[in-house]
């Protein structure tokens, strides 16, 4: 049932995209979303993400590859398939100078059965502001009525290119919350988000993009799992690396000692702790800053960006 | 951002039609010219003053001998100024602001098709260089003794060539400008060129007669052929013929030009 395309709201198949120069920010990507679901794109800046979202919402011709968006192709057969799709762009796209009811106003006529526009100010808490020019707007406010905009002709399909960058954090999870209503309600929804809480916190799938191809997708749980856990603590005072049990048969499959500080990563973190306890116990020994954690998202997509090229990524995100 | 129960699916829904769009987009363009200073100078009060700065030069001009008055030339001129001013160069400074501030790239994500949105854009422009050229033609009737045109099918058709020309020829000069201050400096060629080669502040009358014939291939110079003519009824059919051809070549490259390489996102 799957494989039926029917089922997926979004068909993407070895998507690529080339610009005007020859560089190529999308190097044969392939994924899915199904009806009512939450499908995030996370990665860094220059991932790739923009570049895929505006040729799932049609800005673009693909350079190869294929998108189908409700079974039509969002480029060429723009007609059909714009009625049925709401986009926030990752910024801008208003005049400065119109009030946000004229810019709901300009919008709303030329969205299909639109709702009123104060129904999608409200949604938005922009109610208050409706007479307020969009350059007296700040940054998160612009973000929202882009999202109201969005949510005009009720689409079954949401883009929504980075909703939260510029939000504080009660926007940010008033957003959330919105858009698990809308989730809920039916309405399918593409996201990107270089925040790994946003995606981990919000999306039923996921895709982490890096230099243009997948690096990793799956449910948060599936991403993160395929990391492995970490053990990390403090060498009491005499003791070497090699006093401890034999690494191996703690299921510890790498390791690093930084001072006196050792971290071991393990894919059986119950046993790899528990061997690491019981020898402390046995010598008798406190281990100082002792830790145990299962991977987060966060080190998956560490994990990711630091196979994939370096510390440049890493900075950002550890920042 | 309350109220999960506003959230509703979609029920029995209205469809939007291109003229509903056309007149959405056009109201939001026609609220943004009464806000700009700059546009308004140029869109209304730039054509309406440059024929009185023109009148003492062509009361200098011979133009008894070319077989005109001083109201047909004059006359023209100011149709000539208000389709590159409230049209032409209004519409460059309108297509740049829009793509610089991602207003075309955002309305593209929408059901708007793209010739909707040029062309949405420009209504206000388009029918401000309308009124204007009303406005004038009532204006020489009445001030500098101008006759009745005696072919007015030839002026009316001159004038809309003329403002479906200088649209499109604003969209391909707003993709080789990058910014709305850098659009004054874009816009001149087209603008001087027509001042002095179309007929606009010199008519062509008074030019050697071989330059004449190759300014009768400009973009305006039909168009001022064409209301010159519809004025004084001396344009035979063959030359009113060979003027509407010129004038829709031009509109026709230009429309090209527009569909081939209009930029619809700032450079990067």
């Amino acid at each position: 049932m799957d494989r039926n395309e029917h089922e997926h709201v979004i068909e993407v198949t070895d998507l690529r995209r080339v610009y005007g120069g020859g560089f190529e920010a999308v190097r044969g990507i392939s994924f899915s979303v199904r009806p009512g679901e939450i499908f995030a794109l996370l990665g860094t800046n220059g991932a790739g993400k923009t570049s895929t979202v505006e040729l799932l919402e049609g800005l673009a011709r693909p350079s190869g590859g294929q998108v189908r968006i409700l079974g039509h192709d969002p480029y060429t057969e723009r007609a059909v398939v714009r009625p049925r799709t709401g986009v926030m762009l990752q910024e801008g796209g208003f005049p400065s100078e119109l009030t946000v009811a004229e810019t709901a106003r300009m919008w709303a006529g030329c969205v299909s059965g639109a709702r009123p526009t104060e129904e999608a100010l409200a949604l938005v808490g922009l109610a208050g502001k409706t007479d307020v020019r969009v350059k007296q707007l700040s940054g998160g406010e612009r973000r929202r009525l882009d999202l109201a905009l969005a949510l005009l002709g009720e689409p079954e399909v949401l883009f929504l290119d980075e909703p939260t960058t510029g939000l504080d954090a009660e926007g940010r999870r008033d957003t959330w919350e919105l858009v698990r209503a809308l989730r809920d309600a039916g309405t399918t929804v593409l996201l990107t988000t270089h925040y790994l809480e946003e995606a981990e916190g919000l999306a039923d799938r996921l895709a982490i993009l890096h230099e243009g191809r997948i690096a990793a997708a799956g449910t948060p749980a599936e991403v993160t799992a395929s990391q492995p856990s970490r053990i990390s603590f403090e060498l009491p005072e005499g003791y070497f690396l090699g006093d401890l049990p034999a690494l191996g048969e703690l299921g510890v499959i790498g390791h690093e000692v930084d001072g006196r500080v050792v971290r071991l990563r393990t894919r059986e973190l119950q046993r790899a702790a528990t061997g690491v306890l019981v020898w402390a116990e046995r010598a008798g020994v406190e281990l100082r800053g002792l830790d145990a954690r299962s991977a987060s998202l966060e080190e998956a997509f560490l994990g990711i960006a630091r196979e994939a090229s370096g510390s440049a990524l890493e900075k950002e995100h550890v920042a | 951002m309350s109220g999960t129960t506003a959230v509703t699916t979609p029920t029995g829904r209205a469809v939007t039609t291109p003229a509903g769009r056309l007149a959405s987009l056009a109201r939001a363009e026609l609220t943004l010219l009464g806000r700009s200073k700059g546009a308004l100078v140029t869109a209304v009060l730039v054509p309406l003053a440059l024929p009185f700065t023109l009148r003492s030069a062509v009361d200098q001009m011979d133009v008894k001998e070319a077989g005109l008055t001083v109201g047909m030339v004059l006359l023209p001129a100011a149709i000539g100024f208000s389709l590159l001013f409230a049209v032409y160069s209004t519409l460059v400074g309108v297509y740049t602001a829009r793509r610089e501030e991602l207003v075309l790239k955002r309305l593209r994500t929408g059901e708007l098709r793209d010739a909707e949105i040029l062309s949405g854009a420009a209504l206000p422009a388009v029918t401000t260089g309308l009124l204007q050229s009303l406005l004038v033609a009532a204006g020489s009737t009445a001030l500098l003794d101008v006759p009745a045109p005696r072919a007015p099918h030839l002026a009316v058709l001159g004038l809309l060539l003329g403002l479906v020309m200088c649209a499109a020829l604003a969209g391909v000069t707003a993709g080789l400008t990058r910014t709305v201050e850098s659009a004054q400096v874009t816009t001149m060629p087209l603008v001087l060129v027509s001042m002095i080669g179309s007929g606009v502040a010199v008519p062509l009358e008074l030019l050697p007669d071989n330059l004449a014939s190759v300014c009768e291939l400009l973009p305006l110079s039909p168009v001022i052929t064409l209301v010159r003519g519809g004025w004084t009824g001396s344009l035979s059919a063959y030359e009113a013929l060979g003027a509407v051809a010129t004038a829709l070549a031009w509109t026709v490259i230009a429309v090209f030009a527009v569909r081939r390489w209009f930029r619809w996102e700032p450079r990067r």
